[in-house]
């Protein structure tokens, strides 16, 4: 039983076809996983493994050194609440202890009717709009304690649906290049373009040489 | 007004689609490459003098000319940004991904690349999507694929998606995570993957605003951006200001133009401190720098400027404390960072980031001791021995050796502040 739905078993190939060696279309494929199931189930790793000619333990293996790639369940909306340095100094620590009361789960716990879990985050890149959160890495910011509750209120009505989808769904853009320029026509191309330039190289040598 | 390279486009509506751009000149700068020699091309990035815009600093055109001339060979680009409170990928990935695509296919043409990657942080939903929808626009518009704009020119662009990790952004563990792989830093040597990087080929990896510039520089030419700046530092450059200031934001300024000073109180720019608060701390460059103090505020920003002042410009993010703030707070939120992100390869940065962020946590929290001031030194002096600028290295990579940074800086300019903490037992700050 395939774990993939034949759309994402489409894209999957897609994505392995755009790498000289499979394994490098190991994390685009987690990814692939999550934005179909959540998270990264062991089903979806046996498949993932057995698509790139790997073993299981070395997708979980690699899976488990990523902050993003989620072995295990989380909630619909993963909240990360940023406190590195520049969200500290704007009251992001103060803002997860917020958080934490507000959804009532502590940092990493996720609520009881599954709708969110909480993270700590490091820095997200959205440095000027401090204290900052992510959910399901959509951004938000600056947040007071009361925006907080808004954005959580909006969250938990549906209000968002569209800005923020489900855990797992990261870009929602899906290549749709055509195919891939054969490597044997490229490596063709770049031998010739070699050549040219050594040859212009041989010709300026030569005026050079001929000049003096 | 100074020159915007960069963000040029930024605040144009629809900036990051390809109508927009192409409305502002875009695509022009790749088939005049095009229809130039490689070398040609080359040559206008070294005459530009342009320093690589990710955080070590080192000249782009220099670093095209190592790399090695095997038949297969690669470009990656480095927009894994993670570095605390650097922000400016961020806005060019999401604003202009047009720019990038552009200077990243003029420079897989200038070195030859066989196929070209755009590593790109997992956590910029929006960036993926916005580059993604830039790079099928431009298979589409013909800039990319088979025999680009009828030149002969053929190549490739993926885009690839991180999972979370800060040492990605370490140019070896890039190469790591992109061939699938746990993003470990490699062992040096080989230094460069200008020699051996991605799949064992030879591999230039350069950094989103590095390739954004490349446009600009093949248009104007490499002189009328070295015209720009002063010294090594030339052409503009993206200052990414955040922390106790009115108006954080990303500024792009020509390089050397402006100091500290002036880009943290210049109205137009940051604005200046909340209630007439004063400067207590600058951190630049990421919190992998030293920080300096009030007393250095009239240094220009650029690139050797800041070096002779003991710290680096890196990055380009420059995070102000104001007198309201806490240092020894700032420093142990950066140890934490850091014990939390080290990839665990190395004992001295694992067990030391581990250790410096306890005793920092202690310390802040009111049960410190006199003598755990030296035992931090102690131990940042296992991960980069004699605690000197820069540093030395015990570790595979740089990571750990930027642990001290913020300890030592912290301890040298904040001795009395630590010492309350530890007389008083907490801490005196509000917050």
């Amino acid at each position: 039983m395939s774990f993939f739905s034949s759309e994402n078993l489409e894209k999957a190939q897609v994505l392995i076809g755009l790498y000289p060696e499979k394994r490098s279309a190991l994390i685009p494929l987690c990814h692939l996983a999550q934005g179909q199931h959540g998270h990264l189930s062991n089903e979806a790793m046996e498949q993932i493994a057995e698509m790139l000619d790997i073993q299981p333990a070395e997708v979980l293996g690699t899976a488990s050194f990523y902050d993003m790639l989620h072995t295990e369940e989380v909630g619909k909306y993963l909240v990360g609440v940023c406190t590195n340095v520049a969200c500290m100094l704007g009251g992001g620590i103060e803002l997860l202890e917020h958080a934490s009361d507000v959804l009532g789960v502590p940092i990493g716990g996720t609520t009881e009717d599954g709708m969110f879990t909480l993270e700590e985050v490091e820095c997200v890149a959205h440095c000027d709009k401090a204290p900052c959160a992510q959910v399901n890495y959509r951004y938000f910011g600056p947040l007071a304690n009361g925006d907080f509750d808004q954005l959580v209120d909006d969250l938990r009505n549906d209000r968002l649906s569209e800005s923020v989808p489900p855990h797992g769904v990261l870009s929602q853009v899906f290549r749709d290049a055509p195919a891939m320029v054969p490597l044997e026509i490229i490596h063709r191309e770049r031998r010739a373009m070699d050549d040219e330039k050594k040859a212009r190289l041989a010709a300026l040598n030569k005026d050079a040489g001929g000049n003096q | 007004m100074s020159t915007k390279i960069v963000t040029a486009r930024v605040g144009v509506p629809d900036s990051f689609l390809l109508s927009t751009y192409l409305d502002h000149g875009g695509y022009s700068a790749l088939r005049k490459a095009l229809s130039m020699t490689p070398e040609e091309v080359h040559a206008e990035v070294m005459a530009s003098g342009m320093l690589g815009r990710g955080g070590a600093g080192f000249e782009a055109g220099r670093k095209w000319s190592m790399l090695k001339q095997d038949l297969i060979r690669y470009l990656v680009v480095n927009g894994d940004e993670s570095e605390p409170s650097t922000f400016k990928d961020h806005l060019l990935v999401e604003n202009d991904p047009h720019q990038l695509v552009e200077g990243t296919l003029i420079t897989a043409y200038a070195i030859g690349a066989t196929r070209a990657f755009i590593y790109l942080r997992g956590e910029f939903a929006l960036g993926l999507e916005r580059v993604q929808t830039a790079i099928n626009e431009a298979y589409a518009y013909g800039a990319i694929g088979a025999n680009i704009f009828g030149s002969g020119f053929s190549i490739d662009l993926v885009l690839q998606p991180g999972a979370g990790a800060y040492i990605c952004g370490e140019e070896t563990a890039l190469i790591e995570s992109l061939e699938g792989k746990r993003g470990f830093p490699r062992i040096k040597p080989p230094y460069f993957p200008a020699v051996i990087g991605l799949y064992g080929a030879p591999t230039i990896v350069n950094n989103v605003e590095t390739m954004s510039n490349v446009p600009w520089i093949i248009t104007n030419g490499g002189k009328a951006f070295a015209a720009l700046g002063k010294g090594r530092s030339t052409g503009t450059r993206l200052f990414a200001l955040s922390g106790d200031v009115m108006n954080p934001g990303n500024y792009e300024l020509e390089m050397t133009s402006k100091t500290f000073r002036e880009l943290i109180y210049d109205p137009e720019l940051g604005g200046g401190l909340k209630d007439g608060r004063s400067v207590k701390a600058v951190i630049p460059g990421g919190v992998s720098a030293p920080w300096i103090g009030p007393d250095n505020l009239d240094l220009p920003l650029g690139q050797d400027e800041v070096a002779q002042a003991g710290s680096m410009l890196g990055s380009g993010s420059i995070i102000v404390l104001d007198d309201h703030s806490c240092a020894v707070r700032a420093v142990w939120r950066i140890t934490k960072f850091f014990s939390r992100e080290s990839c665990g390869q190395c004992t001295p940065c694992r067990e030391g980031s581990g250790w410096i962020e306890k005793i920092m946590h202690r310390i802040e929290l009111g049960s410190g001791t006199e003598s755990d001031l030296d035992l931090l030194l102690d131990v940042c002096d296992n991960i980069a021995p004699g605690l000197t600028w820069p540093p030395q290295q015990t570790t595979i990579c740089v990571l750990g050796p930027s642990i001290p940074s913020s300890v030592v800086s912290g301890i040298k300019m904040f001795r009395d502040e630590f010492m309350v903490h530890i007389k008083e037992e907490g801490c005196p700050f509000v917050h």
